[in-house]
């Protein structure tokens, strides 16, 4: 396909942004599922939460895969900066998702007490594991990363591990918590669900108090990330729409419509990873202390014909992609319920 | 150690682990795709309960295969950030094709075929089926595309020089079609077709030598052993037209394969042996002229040789082991020829299920395919060193430049461990499924897919 003077670089980094948030709003439920897993004691219970996501945790799972394709073929020096660079921190957070993986899989397939108690536990973790270190390696990405004039990472494991990156890390663990437990409501009934109901305003409070810390901390330490918006005034009003998003997410909890506050919760999602990529445009990673050697989407991008051909690919494939999602969710809407065929 | 062997140690142990599951999941599911078919086209509750059993395997080496694969998809930034960088605009884009065409297709369908049984009626059921197994077949198509493009680069140029030179794509279906990706794909997939099949003849054999179970066996038997003899004789026709590519496009591989170090007229196929690689010969059983009419369809023509293909012996692969696990992978290909062969015409006779030491090769048949698959990818993967990509780029500089030693022990220290642990239970869960054999229940399908099938009216 041919597309004339279309600014290719800057539509994959909309594109790649895209991926990222899809996954955060899809994977973030279920990563969130997980981390209030042990909170559930009965084993009738943690079934229930399991099968919540059974039918759709992989399918989410492709947006976390897909998008790191996608950053490979379009802009490969940041995914081998990024990579080589984060090396053990990726390595930990592959673990995390292969425990959580399996754990789900396995579970249920014996009935012995340490073994499902086992792989709860690989499964909690696993959860809370990975949506830490994908909040860290976005606030080291924001934070701006030691790089060379190479292009390569020049600081150590230590480094990612700042106060921001790792604040970062837990507001993830902290969103995708709330989040995971609006869906769970939402596909729950009977006694869990009321007991999930009494938990929620603890963890709307624990996100509100992280979002808030980290908005000051940005502010006060990250002015880069806020610059673009304090010199656009008008773009002021993607931070009122996430604001007001999350400000809606108790009230629609309170009167009990759980599908309207899950919607709030994906809102704030969108508007915060618009804001992040508003921000970061047209660098794909900062470099700290040395700007200029900041990875752009001019400096790290593959060629025309490259990015060209991989928006037909996208063309072609994200709408059938959507189009066969979106009705599977539609079979699997409901509240679950447990049969032969359920974990 | 150093870096570079740790890392290709990693990548070794990660891929090959990764590589028991796909062709398994591959292979099942064109079983499942047949074994559901039969029943929506017999409506014998025979293939429903069949269907069923075999899903439930197939969900077990899918969730190994999601969980190991995610590490390769990775693997390639956090080990080869220079190899990434060099190839990233013509492979990440079958990386990313890959992602989209297949993976999403493959675990989106999968949640109907897995806990759809109840919800959609049998004919949706059966879509779903066939779109997962469609779904792993793109996988395959996608992973082997790029790959072929490390052995046989096509549709490239190099742009910049030093250590900004890089690949850049200049025709993508060139690449798509390079000189080895179709042959490669299909003896791939035959690889895995064949995973799939011995492992559903395996385990009905087993039934049958323990009487139990065994209307469910025979019928689990009859669609395995077919299936198994197609792709086991696909595998050789493949097998053989991927043989003359390597010929004519990685001589020196080929050299390899055969432990061949002068261009020679008339070379002749060793049938098994020991190469001595300081005395550059190869000691074992001979067919005069086979191997020269094999690779070029006439006993006449030269077969290049190592000495003169790759002149410098720090541009060949490690020779013994390339010979090794090539004559190994042939050697299986032709044995499951055998035992699919006997195993079809003693069934057809009705005298199979007395033969029990037959019954017994064919339960152990299940190590075949997965010992071949692995011997054939090391053999592919080991005689195109020590290039990482084929003439272009050497393995030791893909590597990524800040990555230090203890890292990658460390990396490798944690997924081995993560592995053996994950392969124990795997292997004692899927035992246990196989304990406990097909429900009965599963005689009577439930739900939607009870109702009686709606005529027209
Ligand atoms: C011939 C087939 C084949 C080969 C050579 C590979 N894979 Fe694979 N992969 C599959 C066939 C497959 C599959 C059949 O599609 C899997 C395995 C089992 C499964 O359930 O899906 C899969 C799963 C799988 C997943 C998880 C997908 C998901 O979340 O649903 C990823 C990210 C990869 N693979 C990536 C890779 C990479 C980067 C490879 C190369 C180094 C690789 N695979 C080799
Ligand atoms: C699935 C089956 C596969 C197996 C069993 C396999 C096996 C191997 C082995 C044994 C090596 C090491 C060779 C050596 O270092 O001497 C290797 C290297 C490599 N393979 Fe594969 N491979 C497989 C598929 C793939 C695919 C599909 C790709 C890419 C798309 C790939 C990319 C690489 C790369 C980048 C290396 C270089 C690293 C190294 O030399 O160690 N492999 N592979
Ligand atoms: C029957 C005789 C067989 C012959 C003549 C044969 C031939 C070949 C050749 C020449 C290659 C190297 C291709 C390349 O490097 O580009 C290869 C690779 C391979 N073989 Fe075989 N093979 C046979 C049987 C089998 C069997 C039975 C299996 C598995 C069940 C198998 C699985 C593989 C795999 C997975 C690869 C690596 C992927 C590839 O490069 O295509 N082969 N085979």
């Amino acid at each position: 396909m041919n597309f004339g003077h279309l600014d290719l670089n800057s539509t994959w980094f909309i594109l790649i942004g895209v991926l990222f948030t899809g996954y955060a709003m899809l994977d973030g439920f279920d990563l969130g599922v997980g981390a209030l897993h042990l909170f559930t004691k009965k084993d009738e219970e943690r079934r229930l939460m399991l099968n919540a996501i059974g039918p759709v945790w992989d399918g989410n799972e492709v947006w976390l895969v897909t998008g790191g394709g996608a950053l490979f073929a379009a802009f490969p020096d940041v995914y081998a900066t990024v990579f080589s660079g984060f090396y053990l921190a990726f390595v930990l957070l592959l673990v995390a998702l292969i425990f959580r993986g399996v754990a789900i899989e396995f579970r249920s397939k014996q009935p012995m007490r340490w073994w499902r108690q086992m792989w709860d536990v690989g499964f909690s973790c696993g959860s809370v594991l990975s949506s830490f270190l994908i909040g860290v390696a976005m606030g080291n990405i924001a934070w701006g990363i030691p790089i060379d004039a190479r292009g390569e990472y020049a600081g150590t494991f230590w480094t990612l591990l700042q106060p921001y990156p790792v604040l970062l890390g837990i507001t993830t663990v902290a969103l995708f918590m709330m989040h995971g437990a609006i869906y769970a409501l939402m596909k729950t009934e009977g006694a869990l669900h009321d007991r999930l109901r009494g938990w929620i305003n603890n963890c709307i409070i624990f996100f509100i108090i992280c979002y808030a810390v980290t908005t000051m901390a940005t502010l006060l330490y990250v002015p880069h990330m806020a610059a673009r918006v304090r010199a656009n005034p008008w773009l002021f009003s993607i931070v009122l729409v996430n604001m007001l998003a999350i400000a809606n997410i108790p009230r629609e909890i309170h009167h009990g419509r759980d599908g309207r506050a899950f919607v709030s919760s994906c809102l704030a999602m969108l508007a915060l990873m618009g804001l992040f990529g508003l921000e970061m445009y047209p660098n794909l990673v900062l470099s700290n202390p040395l700007p200029a050697n900041s990875l752009t989407i001019h400096n790290s991008a593959s060629s025309q014909k490259t990015l060209g051909i991989m928006l037909t690919i996208a063309l072609t494939g994200v709408p059938i992609v959507l189009a066969y999602t979106i009705s599977i969710y539609w079979i699997f809407r409901g509240k679950v319920k447990l049969d032969k065929t359920s974990y | 150690m150093d870096v570079l062997t740790l890392s290709r140690i990693q990548f070794t142990l990660t891929i090959s682990f990764h590589y028991i599951y796909p062709p398994l999941s591959i292979g099942l599911g064109v079983v499942l795709v047949l074994m559901e078919g039969l029943w929506l086209r017999t409506r014998n509750p025979l293939y429903h309960q069949l269907a069923r059993f075999w899903t439930k395997v197939f969900a077990l080496t899918f969730a190994m295969g999601v969980a190991t694969g995610i590490v390769m998809e990775f693997e390639f930034g956090t080990n080869w950030a220079t190899y990434s960088r060099y190839v990233g605009d013509v492979f990440g884009s079958a990386l990313a094709a890959e992602g989209i065409f297949a993976f999403f297709l493959e675990s989106g369908f999968l949640a109907l075929l897995l806990f759809g049984w109840d919800k959609v009626g049998p004919k949706m059921h059966f879509f779903a089926t066939c779109m997962v197994c469609l779904g792993a077949h793109f996988s395959a198509i996608w992973i082997v595309v790029a790959n072929s493009f490390m052995q046989t680069p096509a549709g490239f140029h190099i742009v910049g020089e030093g250590l900004k030179a890089r690949a850049e794509i200049t025709d993508f279906w060139a690449m798509v079609f390079s000189p080895s990706s179709v042959d490669r794909l299909f003896h791939t997939l035959c690889g895995a077709w064949q995973a799939g099949a011995f492992l559903v003849v395996s385990v009905s054999a087993w039934y049958l030598l323990r009487r139990k179970h065994e209307a469910f066996a025979r019928a689990s038997l009859r669609v395995g052993l077919l299936v198994g003899l197609v792709a086991s004789l696909l595998q050789l026709v493949s097998g053989h037209a991927s043989a003359q590519g390597v010929a004519k496009n990685q001589p020196v591989k080929l050299a390899a394969f055969e432990g061949l170090y002068e261009t020679t007229p008339n070379a002749p196929l060793t049938l098994f042996g020991w190469v001595d690689e300081s005395g550059q010969r190869v000691f074992g059983p001979k067919i005069p002229g086979m191997l020269s009419f094999l690779a070029h369809n006439r006993a006449s023509e030269p077969v290049t040789g190592l000495r003169e293909a790759a002149p410098d012996a720090r541009d060949r692969p490690p020779v013994n082991v390339t010979f090794q696990l090539f004559h190994l992978m042939v050697a299986i290909g032709f044995a499951l020829i055998g035992i699919a062969a006997l195993g079809c015409f003693y069934f057809w006779r009705g005298s199979l299920f007395t033969k029990r030491w037959l019954l017994w090769l064919l339960v152990f048949s299940v190590l075949g395919p997965q010992i071949a698959n692995q011997a054939g990818w090391f053999a592919a993967e080991v005689g195109r060193q020590p290039w990482i990509v084929q003439g272009l780029l050497r393995t030791s500089a893909g590597l990524s430049a800040v990555v230090k030693a203890n890292s990658v022990l460390a990396a490798m220290l944690l997924f081995s461990s993560v592995y053996v642990l994950l392969f124990a239970v795997f292997v004692y869960v899927l035992n246990d499924k196989i304990r406990h054999g097909p429900d009965d229940t599963d005689l009577h399908p439930s739900g939607k897919l009870a109702l009686p099938e709606r005529r027209k009216s």
